[in-house]
C-alpha cells in the first residue's frame, strides 16, 4: 500500500487512525465485520500485527483475499464460537456495533475472545442528528448515510448510552476518542462528535 | 470459450520407485510406480509447483485431454488450465494417481513381484500419510523441494492438510476444499455400507476376482449409487429429478420408474465398468482412517502444531457429507496455532459435488488466492 493509499484511507475513515494508534507492533487483532479488509490491511502496513477478519458477505470475503487479509467467513450474530477464549490481544468492531442485533452478547463475546475490545460507532447524540430529530425527521448525515427504510442500523446509541451500557455490563472503558471528520473533539463530545472510538476491557 | 482455455493435449508419465514404501498399516510395497501428468512449466528456481491431490475416485488426469481420446477431459479441467483459476501459464501443476488406485499407479490390479499375480486383496492398506510420503518421493524425483501450493477437495483436501503436518517446510500454501480433519461416524457408516455391497457380492471372491475372470460389478454399482446420493444435496436432487417419472405414469414395477432411479443406475453402471473394486475398498478405508488428531490425544490443535503453511479452507453450504462444521474445525485448529488462514463458505446447491462444479464466486476465490501466491514468486 502506498503512502497516498494510507492518507486516503485515514481521511475517509478517521476512526482507522485512532484505532491504529492503540495497537502496538506484534499484536494479534480480530476485526469483526471487517468489510473488504481495509482496516487490517492498514494495520498490517504500518505495524506488524497478526490480523484476521470476520465477514459474512461473499463479496467482502473475496475482497479481503484480494487485499491479502486473512478472513473467516461467518455470521457475528451467531457468536464467536469459532474463536478460543483470550486468543486475541484486540477484538475490533468498527462501525458495526449499531448494525448488530445481539449487541449485548456480542460485546461479551468480544471480551471473551480478546484481552481488550475496540469499537467505533456513529454518535447518535451528534448535534446534527439532534437537530434532524427536532425538525421531526430521522437523521441522515455523513456518519448515518441511510434513510429510515433502508438502514442496516438497528442499535444506534449516543456516547452517554454506550458508557452507561459499559458500566452496567462490568466493562471498563480504557480510552475514548471522539471526532468529527478528521477533527478531534474534546469539548462537549456527545454533542459535537459524530464518531466515537472506545477501547475497553472486562472489569476485574 | 472452454476449448480456448483448455491446456489441450496432455499425456501421462510414469515414475518408478525401487526403494520400499513402509505403509502405516504395516504392509510394505517393495517397489511401485506412480502415474502422473504435469501442466505448465517449472520456473527456474522451481518455486511455482502446485500439487493436485485427488479424491475417492479421481486420478492423475486432472486437466486437458488425450490426443487419442479427445472426449476424455481431466476431472478438474474447469479449474486448471491457461487463464483458469489455477493458471497453468504461471504454475507448474502436477496431478498423480495415488497408490492403491486403478488408473495406472501401483494398485490391487498390479502384479505383485513376489507372486507374479495381481495383488488383489493382498495389496497393503494405504493411508493418507502413505500417499503423502509417496507424493513427496515423486516431488524429489521432479526436483521440487517446496510446493507453492497443494490443493485438493474431499479426500484430496485431507492429503493437502497432511502435507502441512508431515512436511511443513515443503509447502507454502494449502487449499483444502470440502474436506474434513476426520470423518464422522455417519460418514464412516456410509463408507461401510458401500464396502459391504462389494464384499458381499458373490463375484468378489475375497478380493481375488481377477483370477476368476469376473468383477463384483453389482457391489460396485451399489457402492457408487449410495455414494452419489450422499454427494448431492436434497435440494439439487429435488430440483434436477423431483418425482419425475420416465413414462409419465406409475407402471408398478421394479424397473426404472423415477428419473432419479435412472440417473443412479446409470452412474452405478458406468462406474462399475472402469473402477476396480479393491481400489474402492482401499480408498474408502483411507478416508475412514484419516484422523491426524488421534495421535495427539484427539487434539487437532496439537496435530497442526508443526504446520507452517498458509491455508485457504473452503466449504459448501449444502455439503452434508463434508459439512462446513468440519471445515470450521480445521480453521479453529489453525487459528489456535496462529497460522495464516482464510475460510470461505460457498453458497451452493450441489452438495459435496460442489467442489468439482463451475461456480463463479468459488472460482473467483481460488483464482484470487492463486494470484496472491503467484505474486510471491513473480515479485
Amino acid at each position: 500500500m502506498s503512502v497516498q493509499d494510507h492518507s486516503a484511507l485515514a481521511s475517509s475513515r478517521p476512526d482507522f487512525a485512532a484505532i491504529a494508534a492503540w495497537i502496538p507492533n506484534g499484536a494479534s487483532v480480530l476485526d469483526l465485520g471487517c468489510g473488504d479488509g481495509s482496516l487490517l490491511r492498514y494495520l498490517q502496513s504500518i505495524s506488524k500485527v497478526r490480523g484476521y477478519g470476520v465477514e459474512i458477505s461473499d463479496k467482502n470475503v473475496l475482497a479481503c483475499i484480494r487485499n491479502q487479509v486473512n478472513v473467516i467467513q461467518g455470521n457475528l450474530e451467531s457468536g464467536l464460537s469459532g474463536f478460543e477464549s483470550n486468543s486475541f490481544d484486540y477484538v475490533i468492531l468498527s462501525q458495526t456495533l449499531q448494525a448488530t442485533h445481539h449487541t449485548e452478547s456480542l460485546m461479551q463475546e468480544m471480551l471473551r475472545v480478546g484481552r481488550e475490545g475496540i469499537v467505533s460507532f456513529p454518535n447518535f447524540g451528534y448535534w446534527k442528528n439532534r437537530l434532524n430529530i427536532m425538525q421531526g425527521k430521522m437523521p441522515v448525515s455523513e456518519s448515518l448515510p441511510y434513510q429510515w427504510y433502508d438502514t442496516p442500523n438497528v442499535h444506534l446509541c449516543t456516547l452517554q448510552d454506550f458508557e452507561i451500557f459499559c458500566a452496567e455490563h462490568k466493562i471498563n472503558i480504557l480510552e475514548r476518542r471522539v471526532m468529527t471528520g478528521k477533527i478531534e473533539i474534546g469539548l462537549l463530545p456527545n454533542l459535537l462528535g459524530n464518531t466515537a472510538v472506545y477501547r475497553f476491557k472486562r472489569a476485574a | 470459450m472452454e476449448a480456448t482455455h483448455s491446456i489441450g493435449i496432455v499425456s501421462a508419465q510414469r515414475a518408478q520407485f525401487n526403494s520400499p514404501l513402509a505403509c502405516k498399516s504395516g504392509g510394505i510395497l517393495p517397489e511401485y510406480e506412480l502415474v502422473y501428468e504435469t501442466y505448465g512449466s517449472l520456473n527456474r528456481d522451481k518455486s511455482n509447483a502446485v500439487l493436485v491431490c485427488h479424491a475417492l475416485s479421481g486420478h492423475h488426469h486432472v486437466a486437458g485431454y488425450y490426443a487419442d481420446a479427445p472426449k476424455n477431459i481431466g476431472w478438474w479441467d474447469n479449474m486448471i488450465g491457461p487463464g483458469k483459476p489455477l493458471d497453468t501459464d504461471r504454475f507448474f501443476v502436477i496431478g498423480l494417481n495415488n497408490l492403491g488406485g486403478c488408473h495406472g499407479s501401483t494398485g490391487p490390479i498390479s502384479i505383485n513381484p513376489e507372486t507374479g499375480k495381481p495383488y488383489g486383496a493382498g495389496f497393503p492398506f494405504v493411508t493418507v500419510e502413505d500417499w503423502v510420503e509417496s507424493q513427496a518421493r515423486l516431488a524429489d524425483k521432479l526436483g521440487i523441494t517446496q510446493f507453492a501450493a497443494i490443493i485438493g477437495g474431499s479426500l484430496g483436501g485431507m492429503q493437502a492438510l497432511q502435507w502441512s503436518m508431515a512436511y511443513p517446510g515443503r509447502v507454502r500454501h494449502v487449499l483444502a476444499i470440502a474436506s474434513a480433519p476426520r470423518l464422522t461416524a455417519q460418514n464412516i457408516a456410509f463408507n461401510d455400507v458401500a464396502r459391504n455391497a462389494i464384499l458381499t457380492d458373490p463375484d468378489f471372491h475375497g478380493g481375488n476376482y481377477y483370477a476368476h475372470g469376473v468383477v463384483p460389478a453389482r457391489g460396485l454399482r451399489l457402492a457408487r449409487m449410495l455414494g452419489h446420493i450422499t454427494y448431492l444435496s436434497n435440494d439439487v436432487m429435488a430440483d434436477k429429478f423431483g418425482r419425475m417419472l420416465r413414462s409419465g405414469k406409475y407402471i408398478y414395477s421394479y424397473d426404472i420408474e423415477f428419473e432419479i432411479e435412472s440417473y443412479l443406475r446409470y452412474q452405478g453402471d458406468k462406474f462399475a465398468t472402469y473402477f476396480d473394486a479393491n481400489s474402492y475398498l482401499l480408498m474408502t478405508k483411507a478416508l475412514d482412517y484419516f484422523d491426524p488428531a488421534r495421535e495427539f490425544d484427539d487434539d487437532l490443535n496439537k496435530a497442526f502444531a508443526t504446520a507452517r503453511a498458509n491455508f485457504l479452507i473452503v466449504s459448501f453450504s449444502t455439503d452434508w457429507r463434508f459439512a462446513p462444521e468440519r471445515s470450521r474445525d480445521i480453521v479453529k485448529a489453525l487459528l489456535h496455532n496462529q497460522l495464516k488462514v482464510s475460510y470461505a463458505e460457498i453458497t451452493s446447491t450441489h452438495g459435496h459435488d460442489s467442489f468439482l462444479m463451475r461456480h463463479a464466486h468459488y472460482h473467483d476465490l481460488i483464482r484470487t488466492y492463486f494470484n496472491n501466491i503467484a505474486s510471491e514468486f513473480t515479485a
